[in-house]
């Protein structure tokens, strides 16, 4: 037996436990560019309310995955189903009930936070957008930043900006790209924590692209590991843990990496 | 391998509000986005006034200058100043469109406007509103230097002006809109595009001379470009003081068909932009 198909029984056990419609449903997603495959034929869903790891090297194609789901690439094949609605079908109902959240897009730099937040807060029909701002300003420690321009903050500011950004709608869907990428650790746990916050206070499902192995401990209950393109492995991390002998997701992470472990987690 | 997804029991959906087609809400907070970004930074609100400027300046002497000659050429002269300002009108119209658009690609911030509730009519929307904004603040003051410095009131030409402008701003903002579908799928690669595709336009719109110059078939093209049925209306307008309706309705009716065509390249650019996951370059 492969790892993959072993990997898809635990998965499709998991799903089956599920006590509503997935948040998130991926079936046979597949992405063909002229260069190669990026993602080939993956599937997996999210219970609503959870936060799941998405991890793998460079090029494993997590940010493909994460684009796709956002409708921001076309699939190849495959489909997405977000909050039981299609995506790119229904993409303007949807994007409104989801956001993402990358260090590596950024905000207009010379409008200030408040006028960016605004903007976006316009954008996305929020009501009360004022409210919402000096909500966000107080949960995010941003108050002392809304007037200053989005190009002149720290790394560390930026990505409480862009979580800010991202919360703006409290979306019931949120996609994260390596949110406490190039963070110190205080910051980036500081993060971590207001993550799991509006998480537990909206019932938001979370899908967390990171390569951050103790964030990914802390904050997933399941975790999907990709490889070139393909789920190699999916489980809660206690589970994988177990399954590979290891005692941290870095090491497991590693295995799946360099294929040593992953057979034999397998069998 | 794959992680199968079972999918019985639907999800109760909340209550979903109403989403319309078309927003005014998200227009105008895209224009407000651009205003923002107009008024903190002085430089480039003296960019839009510079160049009209200096071109009104050079165009309005070499007028004055061949005024005094006397004959023919007098009298094609006394057109170069409406000319080089409704020049300007199709050019800064173009370009207030296109450069707002990659203000986007500048700061990366396509990706945030692409997964967000923004639609594409309405981004194009935001962005012909801005074109106007940018060009009313390059071209109101020179319109007012021009009467001041060599007595040339453009807002004298009345409703021709109007006809005028329309024509003008709908070719400006089609090529705009091709321009920006090139940008989406290409990335910055295609910047200089933005910059320079009107000065094709230059030479075979005929802004300063008549269409009958131009050899046969070349009037052939120049006649399928709506501009050029401006610059002979603006003629006929100021030397004759004649305002030819048939030629603004025909260019009305070509810049229609050229302004669809540019939003459907324009909504092919981003499909095909989506189809080879160009938007996650971020424009580069």
């Amino acid at each position: 037996m492969t790892a993959g198909g072993l990997c898809s029984r635990v998965a499709l056990a998991t799903c089956r436990r599920m006590s509503a419609a997935p948040a998130l449903a991926v079936r046979d997603l597949t992405k063909i560019y002229k260069t190669g495959t990026a993602v080939a034929g993956i599937s997996f869903a999210l219970e609503p309310g959870t936060v799941t790891g998405l991890l793998g090297g460079n090029g494993a194609g997590k940010t493909t995955t994460i684009a796709m789901i956002m409708g921001l690439v076309a699939p190849t094949s495959g489909t997405v189903e977000v909050l039981g609605r299609q995506m790119p079908r229904d993409r303007y109902h949807l994007l409104h009930r989801m956001n993402f959240e990358s260090p590596y897009v950024e905000m207009p730099h010379r409008l200030s936070i408040r006028q960016n937040l605004k903007i976006f807060g316009k954008l996305y029909g929020v009501r009360d957008i004022a409210a919402r701002i000096a909500q966000l300003a107080e949960e995010l420690d941003l108050a002392d930043l809304l007037d200053r321009a989005a190009g002149k903050l720290s790394a560390g500011q930026k990505t409480r900006v862009s979580l800010a950004k991202a919360l703006i709608n409290s979306p019931e869907l949120l996609l994260l790209d390596e949110p406490t990428a190039s963070l110190d650790p205080d910051t980036a746990d500081w993060v971590r924590g207001r993550l799991e916050r509006f998480r537990d206070e909206r019932r938001a499902t979370i899908l967390l692209a990171s390569h951050n192995m103790a964030e990914v401990e802390r904050m997933c209950e399941h975790v999907i590991m990709m490889k070139k393109g393909v789920i190699v492995d999916y489980d809660t991390p206690a589970r994988l843990l177990t399954r590979y002998g290891r005692t941290n997701l870095e090491e497991v992470f590693l295995d799946v990496a360099r294929n040593t472990g992953v057979r034999e987690a397998a069998q | 391998m794959s992680v199968p997804v079972q999918t019985q029991s639907r999800r109760v959906e909340p209550a979903i509000r109403f989403h319309p087609a078309f927003s005014w809400a998200r227009v105008f907070a895209m224009v407000q986005r651009y205003w923002y970004l107009l008024r903190s930074s002085w430089p480039r609100v003296l960019d839009l006034i510079y160049w009209p400027t200096v071109q009104m300046c050079m165009w309005g002497f070499l007028q004055m200058y061949v005024g005094q000659q006397g004959g023919v050429v007098a009298r094609a002269g006394q057109t170069f100043l409406g000319a080089v300002m409704l020049w300007d009108m199709l050019f800064r119209g173009q370009l207030g469109f296109s450069i707002s658009f990659l203000e986007e690609m500048y700061s990366r911030n396509l990706s945030n406007l692409l997964i967000s509730p923004l639609r594409p009519m309405e981004f194009v929307t935001s962005l012909m509103i801005m074109s106007v904004i940018r060009l009313a603040v390059g071209m109101v003051p020179v319109s007012i230097l021009a009467i001041l410095f060599f007595g040339f009131n453009l807002w004298a030409l009345g409703f021709g002006l109007v006809a005028f402008f329309v024509n003008l701003m709908l070719t400006g903002w089609a090529v705009g809109i091709f321009v920006s579908g090139l940008l989406l799928r290409n990335g910055l690669g295609a910047e200089n595009m933005a910059w320079s595709i009107m000065f094709l336009l230059l030479p075979l719109t005929c802004v300063y001379y008549p269409v009958s110059v131009l050899p046969g078939w070349l009037q052939t093209i120049a006649w399928s470009l709506p501009p050029t049925y401006v610059f002979e209306g603006m003629r006929a307008l100021l030397l004759d003081h004649v305002f030819r309706a048939d030629l603004m309705l025909q260019a009305l009716a070509i810049n229609m068909v050229l302004f669809m065509l540019a939003i459907l390249a324009f909504l092919e650019f981003l499909k095909s932009s989506r189809r080879h996951g160009s938007l996650l370059a971020g424009g580069e």
